[in-house]
């Protein structure tokens, strides 16, 4: 049985856990420069060291993940990048979850950044290790190091085949000085890294026995459900808890605080012995909110219509070629559009929850389903005022997140509600909480001017207007000037493409309350969803095929290299049958390229959506299968983002609060879908998120060749599609 | 306290609770079986799918007084228990799974779906799944999975004949 078998086993070892054995242990410090800390070394460690490896003298090797799994797999892509250079086989291995300690270094699953950032430094550290190991085989033997080789786990001679496990040799190999530039392997040497793996995780997944957030269970703990401001921000006016506390199970209530990144809002929590016990007393709670004029402020449609008054201005130029507004003034064929997104929940099945301790000595455990065990120890001791030593991170599996389980609100209160009672609290929202509360994916504004001549798009100006992150949430984004993450991911630094009068990127800061956060791809999404359907009216415009279109202004060969093979997997120039039409997009995100075709079919008053296809360049890779897997999550979650409704606030309140009034899509919506990955030695790029920003557009482009109606506004209606 | 007795994977289980507590929430936290998931409450995610006589329920909309003792329910941690049904087995096999959450719920409703029709067809695919929702995007490879236990089973009937 696969459940008894060692990899079920082992992966019972993927858990926080001290480092206490003997052994080698090679970090990196803030610079990713090596070091030895094994033995004395150890204790006398800088703040910032990121030890990763661990050889016990008995042999097991043990690798540290940095980088949390929200589903994506970082938990054995990532410790694969040591293995490879280290030469032992994953079969082999322990792998364990990094708690967040400073000496892991940055720890958060983010930006789609776990193989990139990590793909030299980690590397490094395999490969360091391996020639500490040789050297002091080589010792032992009195050869030469080029006399000894490596291979699962053992350093071998030579000349007579001989060998000592790792294990034998990790006393010597400690007390070696750390090669600085040890030697990578070539793309062609590879034994795991972009060969197509299992998960040996998912066989946990599929019995039941995985441990998410939900399902943590600490002696002695308490349940939360936690009655949030139906207004986000109403400060609380008054408590009764007369029906509450006749619950059976109900222990008290409790006035709660929600801490945002940069606001705190009130909140009231009641605490049961059980669950459902609590989330009857949070029904049976009678509170009276203050609205403090957030029924009006609280409006996205009021948001809305200030961007599309915004979109009549100039807005702050972040970079231009040539004189963008006077050629586009005097070009004889030109479009000016606007293109608008919307906000959007993350809603992960599993919603946010999070368990904590606070004990008499004013230490905290959690355990938590998050993103960044790094940051939230830091987070969480500024948030209880202790220091980071007496926070200690348990990091639970997430059962979805999307950007929405490294927002801390959710592992705050839990903290927050255990700082009183001094006993485990266990925090769970419900899927009103999730949907109602937000944070959301902003919802944007592209204004898109641009002229072609001689049949090819020649000006080009992106003016994106509306909240930005940077700004509502970090507080980093003064009034005079563009929103740099969104105007570097507009700019044609980004999309290669080539506009040879003219270019402009520009932006508007359309402040609101409603809040907002990072949501898979970040604003890639909003972003792509303008540029590439503009891109497509042009061509049109130019009368041109879009891909050609698209060709002629693309000299970056990975992009060509992207559209063409697309082109080849859905026999792009062969004519579709008469009620048919493809569209395509191209969007580079996290430093991936990809090409999206939708092929769709009319259907009543609206389409069908018949196959996605995406060919992803995302550089060299840890693992097909992720790639591709990521890539199709990627399509669903787009389609789902421009079909499916946004959120909608209504007097200030979210009009949305479960699946059934913020549907995502179902099996029995979902196209059928391909990927195709490009193979190159390309440096890595990210693979989480970069799927998701072409599927919107690919799918407008699509509806407009199908059916000659052009959609400018998300989310579409396709079953009543109306000009 | 009222007091009921559940069968829940050929267990007899004595549980103390209220009344309306839903079936869900004493699977979890007073019998222990965390494999069924909570997603949405209002049976619109099928999360917490699970079997009660054979027929694949939410039971976020089971209440335990209205499940009776000689039901029996089967949860993710009955399916499979000496030997991973061939339903995990494609699961595994397609590398189904990303977060991975949603999974219990799938396999259960595809259990029960090819007990009911062994060689499905793509409509009756999206009949019995169209109630478990995937945020991370999983569905075509439980389409494939699908297929693909359908086909470990027929082999293993042929095998037996």
């Amino acid at each position: 049985m696969l459940a008894e078998s060692p990899k079920t086993n082992r992966r019972d070892f993927i858990k926080t856990s001290g480092l206490a054995t003997l052994g080698l242990l090679i970090g990196l410090d803030a610079k990713a420069n090596l070091l030895n800390l094994s033995s004395d070394n150890a204790a006398a460690l800088p703040v910032e060291i990121n030890p990763f490896i661990l050889i016990g003298a008995d042999n097991t090797i043990t690798i540290i993940n940095p980088r949390p799994c929200m589903g994506q797999g970082t938990i054995q892509s990532v410790p694969a990048m040591i293995a490879e250079e280290l030469e032992v086989d994953m079969e082999n291995v322990t792998i364990i979850q990094s708690d967040g300690k400073s000496k892991y270094g940055a720890q958060t699953s983010g930006n789609s950044s776990s193989i990139r950032r990590l793909w030299l430094p980690l590397r490094k550290a395999g490969a360091a290790t391996k020639e500490m190991l040789i050297e002091a085989a080589s010792g032992k033997w009195s050869i030469a190091p080029t006399q000894c080789y490596a291979e699962n786990a053992k350093v071998f001679r030579k000349d007579n085949g001989q060998s000592f496990t790792y294990g034998e040799l990790v006393e010597a190999a400690s007390k070696l000085s750390v090669p600085q530039e040890p030697v990578l392997k070539q793309k062609n040497e590879f034994k795991i890294l972009g060969k197509p793996a299992k998960r040996f995780d998912l066989d946990d997944r599929v019995t039941g026995k995985a441990v998410y957030g939900l399902d943590i269970d600490v002696p002695g703990m308490v349940y939360a459900a936690i009655l949030h401001s139906p207004m986000i921000f109403g400060k609380l006016v008054s408590i009764d808890d007369s029906e509450v506390i006749k619950i059976p199970g109900v222990i008290k209530t409790i006035p709660c605080e929600r801490t945002m990144i940069y606001t705190t809002t009130d909140s009231v929590a009641v605490i049961a012995s059980n669950w459902w016990a609590a989330s009857k007393g949070r029904s049976a709670l009678k509170v009276a909110w203050d609205k403090n004029g957030l029924d009006t402020t609280l409006d996205n449609k009021e948001y809305m219509s200030r961007c599309y008054t915004a979109a009549k201005k100039d807005g702050i130029r972040f970079e231009e070629f040539n004189d963008f507004q006077s050629k586009f003034e005097t070009s004889q064929s030109k479009l000016d559009l606007t293109y608008e997104t919307p906000f959007l929940s993350h809603v992960p099945i599993e919603p946010e929850t999070a368990t904590a301790h606070v004990k008499e000595d004013g230490s905290v455990e959690i355990w938590a389903p998050l993103q960044g065990p790094g940051e939230t120890l830091e987070e969480i001791a500024r948030y209880l005022n202790i220091s980071t030593e007496k926070v200690k991170i348990h990091v639970a599996l997430m059962g979805g997140s999307f950007g929405r389980k490294a927002y801390m609100d959710f592992i705050k209160e839990a903290c927050f509600l255990s700082n009183k009672l001094k006993i485990p609290v266990k925090v769970i929202w419900t899927r009103d909480d999730d949907i109602r509360q937000g944070p959301y994916r902003p919802a944007l504004l592209s204004h898109m001017q641009g002229f072609v001549e001689d049949g090819k798009i020649k000006g080009f100006h992106h003016h994106m207007i509306g909240e930005s992150i940077l700004g509502q949430v970090f507080k980093g984004l003064a009034d005079d000037k563009a929103d740099p993450w969104i105007g570097e991911e507009s700019s044609p630094n980004n999309n290669k493409y080539i506009f040879t009068e003219a270019h402009k990127v520009s932006w508007t800061n359309v402040k609101t309350v409603i809040p907002i956060m990072w949501w898979r791809s970040v604003n890639a999404s909003n972003i792509g969803w303008g540029q590439e359907c503009f891109i497509d009216e042009l061509a049109h415009l130019a009368g041109k095929d879009p891909l050609q279109a698209r060709l002629d202004i693309l000299e970056d060969e990975r992009f060509r290299k992207v559209l063409a093979t697309l082109a080849e997997k859905t026999n792009y120039h062969q004519k579709l049958p008469q009620g048919s039409g493809r569209g395509i997009a191209i969007t580079r995100a996290f430093g991936t390229i990809v090409a999206c075709c939708i092929t769709a079919t009319k259907s009543g008053n609206g389409v069908k959506l018949d196959s996605v296809v995406s060919v992803i360049d995302c550089g060299i890779y840890v693992n097909a299968d992720t790639v591709k897997a990521q890539t199709e999550g990627n399509i669903i979650m787009g389609i789902t983002a421009a079909i499916k409704p946004g959120i909608v606030f209504n007097k200030g309140v979210c009009a949305q609060n479960n699946y059934n009034n913020y549907p995502i899509l179902r099996i029995n919506e979902t196209p059928k879908i391909e990927v195709y990955i490009i193979e190159n030695a390309e440096a890595p790029g990210g693979v989480g998120e970069a799927g998701l920003p072409p599927v919107a557009p690919a799918l407008g482009n699509a509806i407009f060749a199908t059916t000659g109606i052009r959609k400018r506004n998300l989310p579409i209606d396709i079953t009543n599609l109306t000009a | 306290m009222p007091k009921y007795i559940l069968t829940i994977n050929k267990k007899q289980h004595r549980i103390e609770a209220d009344s309306d507590v839903p079936l869900v929430w004493v699977l979890r936290d007073y019998v222990g079986l965390k494999g069924t998931k909570f997603g949405c409450g209002i049976a619109s995610c099928g999360a917490c799918t699970i079997h009660l006589n054979g027929n694949p329920v939410r039971s976020c909309q089971l209440k335990i007084s209205t499940v009776p003792a000689t039901a029996q329910i089967t949860t993710i941690e009955g399916i499979g228990e000496q030997v991973l049904h061939n339903v995990q087995q494609a699961w595994l096999e397609l590398q189904v799974p990303q977060c991975g959450y949603c999974q219990s719920g799938q396999i259960m409703s595809a259990v029960a779906l090819l007990r009911k029709k062994p060689n499905p067809i793509d409509k009756d695919i999206d009949t019995a799944m169209a109630g478990n929702l995937c945020r991370c995007g999983t569905y075509e490879r439980i389409r494939q999975a699908i297929y693909r236990a359908a086909k470990m089973e027929a082999e293993v009937v042929t095998r037996d004949k």
